[in-house]
Protein backbone atom coordinates (compact mmCIF):
# COMPACT_ATOMS: atom_id res chain seq x y z
CA UNK A 1 0.00 0.00 0.00
CA UNK A 2 2.78 2.47 -0.85
CA UNK A 3 3.59 2.41 3.07
CA UNK A 4 7.16 3.36 3.93
CA UNK A 5 7.21 3.89 7.58
CA UNK A 6 7.93 0.91 10.23
CA UNK A 7 5.32 2.20 12.58
CA UNK A 8 2.89 2.74 9.71
CA UNK A 9 3.42 -0.63 8.01
CA UNK A 10 2.49 -2.65 11.02
CA UNK A 11 -0.38 -0.69 11.97
CA UNK A 12 -1.98 -1.32 8.68
CA UNK A 13 -1.55 -5.29 9.16
CA UNK A 14 -3.33 -4.58 12.56
CA UNK A 15 -6.27 -2.46 11.28
CA UNK A 16 -6.33 -5.08 8.56
CA UNK A 17 -6.76 -7.99 11.17
CA UNK A 18 -9.12 -6.48 13.67
CA UNK A 19 -11.77 -3.58 13.89
CA UNK A 20 -11.47 -4.20 18.28
CA UNK A 21 -7.78 -3.97 17.94
CA UNK A 22 -6.81 0.02 18.32
CA UNK A 23 -3.10 -0.36 18.68
CA UNK A 24 -3.04 1.04 15.09
CA UNK A 25 -4.77 3.90 16.60
CA UNK A 26 -3.01 4.29 19.82
CA UNK A 27 0.27 4.34 18.35
CA UNK A 28 -0.73 7.10 15.76
CA UNK A 29 -0.92 9.52 19.14
CA UNK A 30 2.44 8.02 20.09
CA UNK A 31 3.81 8.98 16.92
CA UNK A 32 2.90 12.89 17.62
CA UNK A 33 5.79 13.17 19.50
CA UNK A 34 8.24 10.13 18.69
CA UNK A 35 7.87 10.30 14.84
CA UNK A 36 5.89 8.07 12.71
CA UNK A 37 9.30 5.95 11.92
CA UNK A 38 10.08 6.48 15.68
CA UNK A 39 12.38 8.38 15.20
CA UNK A 40 11.40 12.12 16.37
CA UNK A 41 13.72 14.93 15.41
CA UNK A 42 15.36 16.81 18.48
CA UNK A 43 15.54 15.37 22.32
CA UNK A 44 12.36 13.21 22.49
CA UNK A 45 13.80 9.30 22.93
CA UNK A 46 14.00 7.24 19.81
CA UNK A 47 11.68 4.50 20.20
CA UNK A 48 13.09 2.38 16.73
CA UNK A 49 14.83 -0.36 17.11
CA UNK A 50 13.42 -1.58 20.78
CA UNK A 51 11.25 -4.30 20.57
CA UNK A 52 8.09 -5.01 22.30
CA UNK A 53 8.56 -6.30 25.08
CA UNK A 54 11.15 -3.68 26.16
CA UNK A 55 8.29 -1.07 24.60
CA UNK A 56 5.74 -2.87 26.98
CA UNK A 57 7.90 -3.13 30.11
CA UNK A 58 8.64 0.44 30.20
CA UNK A 59 5.37 1.69 29.51
CA UNK A 60 3.90 -0.63 32.38
CA UNK A 61 7.07 1.14 34.38
CA UNK A 62 5.98 4.99 33.27
CA UNK A 63 2.68 3.61 34.67
CA UNK A 64 3.47 2.24 37.86
CA UNK A 65 5.58 4.60 38.99
CA UNK A 66 8.91 2.64 38.50
CA UNK A 67 10.39 4.68 35.70
CA UNK A 68 11.06 8.22 36.25
CA UNK A 69 10.25 10.85 33.12
CA UNK A 70 8.53 13.89 32.18
CA UNK A 71 4.66 12.96 31.10
CA UNK A 72 5.42 9.70 29.95
CA UNK A 73 3.75 8.27 33.69
CA UNK A 74 0.76 10.68 33.28
CA UNK A 75 0.14 9.11 30.05
CA UNK A 76 0.93 5.74 30.57
CA UNK A 77 -1.97 5.77 33.47
CA UNK A 78 -4.59 5.70 30.66
CA UNK A 79 -3.98 2.62 29.23
CA UNK A 80 -4.62 -0.79 30.03
CA UNK A 81 -2.18 -3.78 30.01
CA UNK A 82 -4.00 -5.20 26.86
CA UNK A 83 -3.78 -1.90 25.26
CA UNK A 84 -0.20 -1.49 26.39
CA UNK A 85 0.46 -4.90 24.51
CA UNK A 86 -0.89 -3.78 21.97
CA UNK A 87 0.66 -0.21 21.39
CA UNK A 88 4.10 -1.79 21.98
CA UNK A 89 3.55 -4.16 19.36
CA UNK A 90 2.32 -1.55 16.68
CA UNK A 91 5.35 0.21 17.15
CA UNK A 92 7.90 -2.22 17.47
CA UNK A 93 6.24 -4.13 14.32
CA UNK A 94 7.59 -7.70 15.63
CA UNK A 95 9.89 -9.80 13.48
CA UNK A 96 11.08 -6.95 11.95
CA UNK A 97 14.90 -5.55 12.00
CA UNK A 98 14.92 -1.76 11.70
CA UNK B 1 -5.94 -1.99 -2.34
CA UNK B 2 -6.23 -5.87 -2.48
CA UNK B 3 -9.02 -7.40 -4.06
CA UNK B 4 -10.75 -8.64 -0.35
CA UNK B 5 -10.83 -4.40 -0.12
CA UNK B 6 -12.37 -3.58 -3.52
CA UNK B 7 -15.19 -6.31 -2.96
CA UNK B 8 -15.94 -4.67 0.85
CA UNK B 9 -15.41 -1.49 -0.25
CA UNK B 10 -18.42 -2.44 -3.91
CA UNK B 11 -20.47 -4.26 -1.20
CA UNK B 12 -20.11 -0.97 1.10
CA UNK B 13 -20.97 1.19 -1.49
CA UNK B 14 -24.21 -1.05 -3.16
CA UNK B 15 -25.33 -1.45 0.64
CA UNK B 16 -25.56 2.81 1.13
CA UNK B 17 -27.06 3.48 -2.41
CA UNK B 18 -23.45 5.45 -3.45
CA UNK B 19 -21.62 4.42 -7.03
CA UNK B 20 -19.63 1.73 -7.34
CA UNK B 21 -16.71 3.58 -8.66
CA UNK B 22 -17.15 5.99 -5.58
CA UNK B 23 -15.67 3.60 -3.65
CA UNK B 24 -13.07 2.00 -5.61
CA UNK B 25 -11.82 5.62 -5.57
CA UNK B 26 -13.51 7.23 -2.41
CA UNK B 27 -13.52 11.32 -2.93
CA UNK B 28 -12.40 13.20 0.41
CA UNK B 29 -12.36 16.84 0.34
CA UNK B 30 -10.51 18.51 3.60
CA UNK B 31 -11.42 22.18 4.83
CA UNK B 32 -8.50 23.68 6.50
CA UNK B 33 -4.56 22.95 6.16
CA UNK B 34 -3.51 23.37 9.81
CA UNK B 35 -2.97 20.70 12.29
CA UNK B 36 -6.20 19.22 11.63
CA UNK B 37 -6.67 18.98 8.20
CA UNK B 38 -3.33 18.34 7.19
CA UNK B 39 -3.01 15.56 9.73
CA UNK B 40 -6.55 14.19 8.22
CA UNK B 41 -5.05 14.66 4.97
CA UNK B 42 -1.53 13.07 5.27
CA UNK B 43 -3.14 9.83 7.05
CA UNK B 44 -5.27 8.99 4.80
CA UNK B 45 -2.68 9.14 2.45
CA UNK B 46 -0.53 6.84 4.15
CA UNK B 47 -3.37 4.09 4.90
CA UNK B 48 -6.02 4.06 2.52
CA UNK B 49 -3.52 5.56 -0.69
CA UNK B 50 -6.71 5.14 -3.13
CA UNK B 51 -8.59 7.99 -1.92
CA UNK B 52 -8.55 11.04 -4.02
CA UNK B 53 -7.81 14.32 -1.35
CA UNK B 54 -8.52 17.40 -2.10
CA UNK B 55 -7.17 19.84 0.48
CA UNK B 56 -8.97 23.55 0.30
CA UNK B 57 -7.16 26.47 2.46
CA UNK B 58 -7.67 29.81 1.99
CA UNK B 59 -4.15 30.82 3.20
CA UNK B 60 -0.98 30.20 1.69
CA UNK B 61 1.69 29.35 3.87
CA UNK B 62 0.06 27.84 7.09
CA UNK B 63 1.47 29.45 9.84
CA UNK B 64 1.13 27.75 13.20
CA UNK B 65 -0.14 28.70 16.80
CA UNK B 66 1.96 26.69 18.68
CA UNK B 67 5.35 28.36 18.91
CA UNK B 68 3.90 31.68 18.08
CA UNK B 69 4.13 32.71 21.42
CA UNK B 70 7.80 32.05 20.97
CA UNK B 71 7.83 34.77 18.19
CA UNK B 72 6.36 37.57 20.05
CA UNK B 73 8.84 36.87 23.13
CA UNK B 74 11.34 36.77 20.68
CA UNK B 75 12.92 33.86 21.14
CA UNK B 76 11.77 32.37 17.39
CA UNK B 77 11.03 34.23 13.97
CA UNK B 78 8.46 33.94 12.05
CA UNK B 79 10.22 32.21 9.37
CA UNK B 80 10.56 28.64 11.95
CA UNK B 81 6.47 28.72 12.20
CA UNK B 82 6.03 29.32 8.37
CA UNK B 83 4.95 26.12 6.53
CA UNK B 84 4.05 26.09 2.37
CA UNK B 85 2.29 23.34 0.66
CA UNK B 86 5.05 21.89 -0.79
CA UNK B 87 5.09 18.72 1.03
CA UNK B 88 1.48 18.24 1.23
CA UNK B 89 1.12 18.62 -2.76
CA UNK B 90 4.60 16.36 -3.01
CA UNK B 91 2.78 13.39 -0.89
CA UNK B 92 -0.07 13.54 -4.04
CA UNK B 93 -3.02 15.51 -1.87
CA UNK B 94 -4.63 17.88 -4.16
CA UNK B 95 -4.17 21.33 -2.56
CA UNK B 96 -6.57 24.15 -3.56
CA UNK B 97 -6.69 27.48 -2.92
CA UNK B 98 -9.81 28.73 -1.84
CA UNK B 99 -12.75 29.33 1.07
CA UNK B 100 -15.60 26.70 1.09
CA UNK B 101 -18.52 29.12 1.51
CA UNK B 102 -21.39 26.96 1.41
CA UNK B 103 -22.16 22.94 1.59
CA UNK B 104 -25.36 20.58 0.23
CA UNK B 105 -24.97 17.83 2.41
CA UNK B 106 -28.13 15.71 0.31
CA UNK B 107 -25.69 16.77 -3.32
CA UNK B 108 -22.95 15.61 -1.54
CA UNK B 109 -21.20 19.11 -2.78
CA UNK B 110 -19.26 22.02 -0.91
CA UNK B 111 -18.80 25.27 -3.18
CA UNK B 112 -16.26 27.96 -2.87
CA UNK B 113 -16.22 31.32 -3.45
CA UNK B 114 -16.25 31.97 -6.78
CA UNK B 115 -18.67 29.20 -7.35
CA UNK B 116 -17.03 26.67 -7.93
CA UNK B 117 -18.21 23.05 -6.31
CA UNK B 118 -16.50 19.91 -5.26
CA UNK B 119 -17.85 17.20 -5.12
CA UNK B 120 -17.11 14.60 -1.85
CA UNK B 121 -17.66 11.18 -0.44
CA UNK B 122 -16.80 12.54 2.35
CA UNK B 123 -15.99 15.96 3.58
CA UNK B 124 -13.91 16.96 6.48
CA UNK B 125 -13.85 20.39 8.14
CA UNK B 126 -10.54 21.58 10.12
CA UNK B 127 -11.88 25.61 10.11
CA UNK B 128 -10.48 26.09 13.09
CA UNK B 129 -12.27 29.31 15.15
CA UNK B 130 -13.77 32.32 14.35
CA UNK B 131 -13.68 35.76 16.46
CA UNK B 132 -16.68 36.78 17.74
CA UNK B 133 -16.40 40.62 17.28
CA UNK B 134 -18.00 42.31 19.54
CA UNK B 135 -18.02 40.03 22.19
CA UNK B 136 -15.77 42.30 24.03
CA UNK B 137 -17.97 45.63 23.18
CA UNK B 138 -15.79 47.64 20.92
CA UNK B 139 -13.59 45.11 19.76
CA UNK B 140 -13.91 44.33 16.31
CA UNK B 141 -11.88 43.51 12.94
CA UNK B 142 -10.61 47.09 13.02
CA UNK B 143 -9.95 47.23 16.32
CA UNK B 144 -7.06 44.69 16.00
CA UNK B 145 -4.80 46.78 14.25
CA UNK B 146 -4.63 49.08 17.54
CA UNK B 147 -5.01 45.94 20.15
CA UNK B 148 -3.86 42.78 18.27
CA UNK B 149 -5.66 39.89 19.11
CA UNK B 150 -2.36 37.19 17.76
CA UNK B 151 -4.45 34.45 18.25
CA UNK B 152 -4.60 33.78 14.91
CA UNK B 153 -0.81 33.38 13.70
CA UNK B 154 0.67 36.04 11.27
CA UNK B 155 0.69 39.67 10.71
CA UNK B 156 -0.99 39.70 14.28
CA UNK B 157 2.10 38.07 15.58
CA UNK B 158 4.29 40.39 14.04
CA UNK B 159 1.88 43.55 14.75
CA UNK B 160 1.72 42.59 18.66
CA UNK B 161 5.32 41.97 18.65
CA UNK B 162 6.42 45.38 17.13
CA UNK B 163 4.16 46.99 19.57
CA UNK B 164 5.98 45.46 22.49
CA UNK B 165 9.23 46.46 21.20
CA UNK B 166 7.99 50.11 20.48
CA UNK B 167 6.81 49.94 24.17
CA UNK B 168 8.86 52.42 26.68
CA UNK B 169 10.51 50.74 29.39
CA UNK B 170 8.03 50.88 32.72
CA UNK B 171 4.99 50.58 30.09
CA UNK B 172 1.87 48.57 31.12
CA UNK B 173 0.65 45.44 28.57
CA UNK B 174 -2.77 44.09 29.45
CA UNK B 175 -3.19 40.75 28.01
CA UNK B 176 -7.33 40.14 28.02
CA UNK B 177 -8.28 36.42 28.54
CA UNK B 178 -11.21 34.95 27.61
CA UNK B 179 -13.93 32.26 29.16
CA UNK B 180 -14.00 28.83 28.17
CA UNK B 181 -13.80 27.33 25.82
CA UNK B 182 -10.97 29.08 23.34
CA UNK B 183 -8.80 27.70 21.18
CA UNK B 184 -4.97 26.78 23.37
CA UNK B 185 -6.32 27.41 27.09
CA UNK B 186 -2.54 27.53 28.75
CA UNK B 187 -1.97 30.07 25.62
CA UNK B 188 -2.95 33.45 27.72
CA UNK B 189 -0.75 32.50 30.18
CA UNK B 190 2.46 31.56 28.37
CA UNK B 191 2.12 34.29 26.25
CA UNK B 192 1.94 36.03 29.76
CA UNK B 193 5.61 34.70 30.42
CA UNK B 194 7.00 34.84 27.43
CA UNK B 195 6.40 38.49 26.96
CA UNK B 196 8.10 38.77 30.11
CA UNK B 197 11.13 37.29 29.65
CA UNK B 198 11.29 39.77 26.76
CA UNK B 199 10.33 42.77 28.63
CA UNK B 200 12.63 41.33 31.81
CA UNK B 201 15.00 41.64 29.29
CA UNK B 202 14.88 44.51 27.41
CA UNK B 203 11.88 46.89 29.66
CA UNK B 204 12.68 45.68 33.34
CA UNK B 205 10.67 47.93 35.18
CA UNK B 206 7.13 47.10 32.50
CA UNK B 207 4.62 45.11 34.56
CA UNK B 208 1.93 42.94 32.31
CA UNK B 209 -1.96 42.73 33.95
CA UNK B 210 -3.90 39.58 33.13
CA UNK B 211 -7.46 40.79 32.94
CA UNK B 212 -9.05 37.35 32.75
CA UNK B 213 -12.96 36.40 32.32
CA UNK B 214 -12.70 32.91 34.44
CA UNK B 215 -11.39 32.45 37.68
CA UNK B 216 -9.73 29.55 37.21
CA UNK B 217 -7.12 28.37 33.99
CA UNK B 218 -5.26 25.53 32.42
CA UNK B 219 -1.71 24.46 34.20
CA UNK B 220 -2.71 27.54 36.86
CA UNK B 221 -0.23 26.45 39.16
CA UNK B 222 3.07 25.97 37.27
CA UNK B 223 2.29 29.25 35.39
CA UNK B 224 1.89 30.90 38.73
CA UNK B 225 4.45 29.35 40.63
CA UNK B 226 6.71 30.29 37.12
CA UNK B 227 5.93 33.78 37.60
CA UNK B 228 7.05 34.05 40.99
CA UNK B 229 10.43 32.30 40.26
CA UNK B 230 11.29 34.22 37.30
CA UNK B 231 9.38 37.03 36.78
CA UNK B 232 8.61 38.57 40.25
CA UNK B 233 6.49 41.32 40.35
CA UNK B 234 5.74 41.84 37.21
CA UNK B 235 2.71 39.48 36.24
CA UNK B 236 -0.27 39.76 37.66
CA UNK B 237 -3.59 37.96 37.17
CA UNK B 238 -6.88 39.47 38.36
CA UNK B 239 -9.58 36.21 37.96
CA UNK B 240 -13.44 37.34 37.03
CA UNK B 241 -14.48 37.33 40.33
CA UNK B 242 -12.21 40.34 41.43
CA UNK B 243 -13.61 42.12 37.81
CA UNK B 244 -11.07 41.27 35.75
CA UNK B 245 -13.53 40.45 32.77
CA UNK B 246 -12.93 42.88 29.73
CA UNK B 247 -16.00 44.18 28.94
CA UNK B 248 -15.14 46.98 26.55
CA UNK B 249 -12.88 48.61 24.64
CA UNK B 250 -12.00 51.70 22.89
CA UNK B 251 -9.27 51.22 20.54
CA UNK B 252 -9.03 54.66 19.21
CA UNK B 253 -8.17 55.89 22.58
CA UNK B 254 -6.63 52.97 23.95
CA UNK B 255 -9.20 52.16 26.55
CA UNK B 256 -9.38 48.75 28.00
CA UNK B 257 -12.40 48.91 30.55
CA UNK B 258 -13.43 45.83 32.89
CA UNK B 259 -16.57 47.03 35.59
CA UNK B 260 -14.50 49.02 37.81
CA UNK B 261 -11.45 50.14 35.94
CA UNK B 262 -10.62 51.73 33.04
CA UNK B 263 -6.66 51.17 31.84
CA UNK B 264 -4.54 52.87 28.97
CA UNK B 265 -1.66 50.20 28.30
CA UNK B 266 1.34 50.92 26.23
CA UNK B 267 0.27 47.99 24.35
CA UNK B 268 -2.95 45.72 24.95
CA UNK B 269 -3.32 42.50 23.50
CA UNK B 270 -7.50 41.43 22.96
CA UNK B 271 -8.11 37.47 22.91
CA UNK B 272 -11.93 37.66 22.03
CA UNK B 273 -14.43 34.93 22.34
CA UNK B 274 -14.38 32.18 19.78
CA UNK B 275 -16.49 30.18 17.63
CA UNK B 276 -16.37 27.76 14.93
CA UNK B 277 -14.62 28.70 11.96
CA UNK B 278 -17.34 30.50 9.11
CA UNK B 279 -17.67 27.13 7.21
CA UNK B 280 -19.15 25.43 10.01
CA UNK B 281 -21.06 28.03 11.89
CA UNK B 282 -22.82 28.95 8.53
CA UNK B 283 -23.62 25.70 7.51
CA UNK B 284 -25.76 24.93 10.68
CA UNK B 285 -23.56 22.51 12.11
CA UNK B 286 -22.61 24.25 15.94
CA UNK B 287 -24.72 24.15 18.49
CA UNK B 288 -25.44 27.18 21.39
CA UNK B 289 -21.97 27.27 22.35
CA UNK B 290 -20.67 27.80 19.05
CA UNK B 291 -18.94 24.73 18.37
CA UNK B 292 -19.62 21.63 16.92
CA UNK B 293 -20.84 18.44 18.29
CA UNK B 294 -19.42 15.52 16.76
CA UNK B 295 -19.31 11.67 17.53
CA UNK B 296 -16.31 10.76 18.93
CA UNK B 297 -15.20 7.72 17.13
CA UNK B 298 -15.25 8.60 13.27
CA UNK B 299 -16.03 12.32 14.31
CA UNK B 300 -18.77 12.83 11.99
CA UNK B 301 -21.06 15.85 12.69
CA UNK B 302 -24.14 14.99 14.68
CA UNK B 303 -26.46 16.95 12.36
CA UNK B 304 -24.97 16.87 8.80
CA UNK B 305 -24.27 13.06 7.63
CA UNK B 306 -20.91 13.02 5.53
CA UNK B 307 -19.84 15.96 7.04
CA UNK B 308 -16.98 15.34 9.61
CA UNK B 309 -15.29 17.65 11.56
CA UNK B 310 -11.98 18.07 14.09
CA UNK B 311 -9.72 20.53 15.24
CA UNK B 312 -10.81 23.30 17.37
CA UNK B 313 -14.63 23.83 15.98
CA UNK B 314 -15.66 20.53 17.92
CA UNK B 315 -16.78 20.36 21.31
CA UNK B 316 -15.21 16.78 21.46
CA UNK B 317 -15.49 16.18 25.30
CA UNK B 318 -12.53 16.81 27.75
CA UNK B 319 -10.50 17.28 24.79
CA UNK B 320 -8.91 20.56 25.07
CA UNK B 321 -8.49 22.96 22.02
CA UNK B 322 -5.32 22.19 20.98
CA UNK B 323 -2.35 21.25 18.00
CA UNK B 324 -1.40 18.01 19.28
CA UNK B 325 -5.50 17.30 19.91
CA UNK B 326 -6.75 18.92 16.32
CA UNK B 327 -3.60 16.02 15.09
CA UNK B 328 -4.79 13.02 17.07
CA UNK B 329 -8.30 13.62 15.94
CA UNK B 330 -7.30 14.48 12.39
CA UNK B 331 -5.37 10.63 12.78
CA UNK B 332 -8.78 9.07 14.16
CA UNK B 333 -11.26 10.54 11.74
CA UNK B 334 -8.88 9.16 8.99
CA UNK B 335 -8.48 5.84 10.68
CA UNK B 336 -12.79 6.25 10.70
CA UNK B 337 -12.95 7.16 7.20
CA UNK B 338 -10.26 4.23 6.13
CA UNK B 339 -12.22 1.67 7.96
CA UNK B 340 -15.86 3.45 6.16
CA UNK B 341 -14.27 2.96 2.93
CA UNK B 342 -13.46 -0.60 3.23
CA UNK B 343 -17.02 -1.48 4.62
CA UNK B 344 -15.93 -1.86 8.17
CA UNK B 345 -16.92 -0.43 11.52
CA UNK B 346 -14.42 1.92 12.41
CA UNK B 347 -12.45 0.81 15.57
CA UNK B 348 -13.38 3.09 19.20
CA UNK B 349 -9.94 5.28 19.30
CA UNK B 350 -7.74 6.22 21.70
CA UNK B 351 -6.69 9.55 21.86
CA UNK B 352 -3.81 11.61 23.43
CA UNK B 353 -3.26 15.19 23.58
CA UNK B 354 0.13 17.11 25.65
CA UNK B 355 -0.03 20.62 25.59
CA UNK B 356 3.70 21.79 25.85
CA UNK B 357 4.23 25.41 27.74
CA UNK B 358 7.51 27.79 27.92
CA UNK B 359 7.92 29.96 30.85
CA UNK B 360 11.49 30.59 29.33
CA UNK B 361 13.18 29.47 26.53
CA UNK B 362 14.49 26.64 29.10
CA UNK B 363 11.81 26.31 31.38
CA UNK B 364 8.65 24.44 30.32
CA UNK B 365 6.15 22.20 31.42
CA UNK B 366 2.49 20.01 30.31
CA UNK B 367 -0.62 18.97 30.83
CA UNK B 368 -1.53 15.66 29.15
CA UNK B 369 -4.26 13.11 28.61
CA UNK B 370 -5.65 9.78 27.68
CA UNK B 371 -9.06 10.13 25.99
CA UNK B 372 -11.89 7.41 25.06
CA UNK B 373 -15.16 7.46 23.54
CA UNK B 374 -17.76 7.06 26.61
CA UNK B 375 -21.55 7.95 25.83
CA UNK B 376 -20.89 9.83 23.19
CA UNK B 377 -18.24 12.20 24.18
CA UNK B 378 -14.05 11.80 24.29
CA UNK B 379 -13.62 11.49 27.95
CA UNK B 380 -10.55 11.61 29.85
CA UNK B 381 -9.57 7.93 30.91
CA UNK B 382 -9.73 7.99 34.77
CA UNK B 383 -6.33 8.22 36.36
CA UNK B 384 -4.72 9.60 33.07
CA UNK B 385 -2.83 12.79 32.60
CA UNK B 386 -2.74 15.80 34.30
CA UNK B 387 -0.11 18.87 34.91
CA UNK B 388 4.00 18.37 35.64
CA UNK B 389 4.26 18.48 39.06
CA UNK B 390 4.99 21.52 40.92
CA UNK B 391 7.68 22.33 42.37
CA UNK B 392 9.66 20.24 39.42
CA UNK B 393 13.92 21.32 39.44
CA UNK B 394 15.39 23.25 36.73
CA UNK B 395 16.54 19.88 34.98
CA UNK B 396 12.82 18.90 34.34
CA UNK B 397 11.79 22.17 33.20
CA UNK B 398 14.88 21.97 30.64
CA UNK B 399 13.85 19.00 29.74
CA UNK B 400 10.56 19.77 29.34
CA UNK B 401 10.47 22.95 27.12
CA UNK B 402 13.46 20.72 24.80
CA UNK B 403 11.00 18.29 24.31
CA UNK B 404 8.04 20.83 23.02
CA UNK B 405 10.42 22.04 20.62
CA UNK B 406 11.15 18.25 19.62
CA UNK B 407 7.50 17.99 19.26
CA UNK B 408 6.72 21.02 17.20
CA UNK B 409 9.68 19.63 15.26
CA UNK B 410 8.65 16.23 14.49
CA UNK B 411 4.83 16.91 14.00
CA UNK B 412 5.33 19.70 11.50
CA UNK B 413 8.05 17.97 10.01
CA UNK B 414 5.67 15.04 9.31
CA UNK B 415 2.75 17.15 8.23
CA UNK B 416 4.38 19.96 6.34
CA UNK B 417 7.66 18.11 5.21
Amino acid sequence: MGLRSPVAAGLAGLVAMTAAASGAGMAESCATCHGLDARPRGAIPRLAGRDAAELAQALRDFRDGRRPGTVMGRIAKGYSDAEIDAVAAAIARPGKDR
Amino acid sequence: MNRRELVAGAAAAAASGRAAHAAVAPRVVIVGAGYGGASVARTLRRIAPQVRITLVERQAPFISCPRSNGVIGGLAEMAEITFGDAGLRKAGISVMRGEAVEIDSAKRQVRLTGGRRLDYDRLVLSPGVDFIWNGVEGYDEAATTAMPHAWKAGPQTLLLRDKLRAMPDGGLVVIAAPADPYRCPPGPYERACLIAGYLKREKPRAKILILDAKDSFSKQPLFQEAWTALYPGMVEWVPASRAGRVRSVKAGEGVVSTDFDDHRPAVANIIPPQRAGAIATNAGLAEATGFCRVDPVTFESKVAPGVHLVGDAIIPGDMPKSGFSANTQGKACAYALAAIFRGETPAEPVLLNTCYSLAAADYGFTVAGVYKPLDGALRLVKGSGGISPVGADAGTHALEAQYGRSWFDTLTAELYG
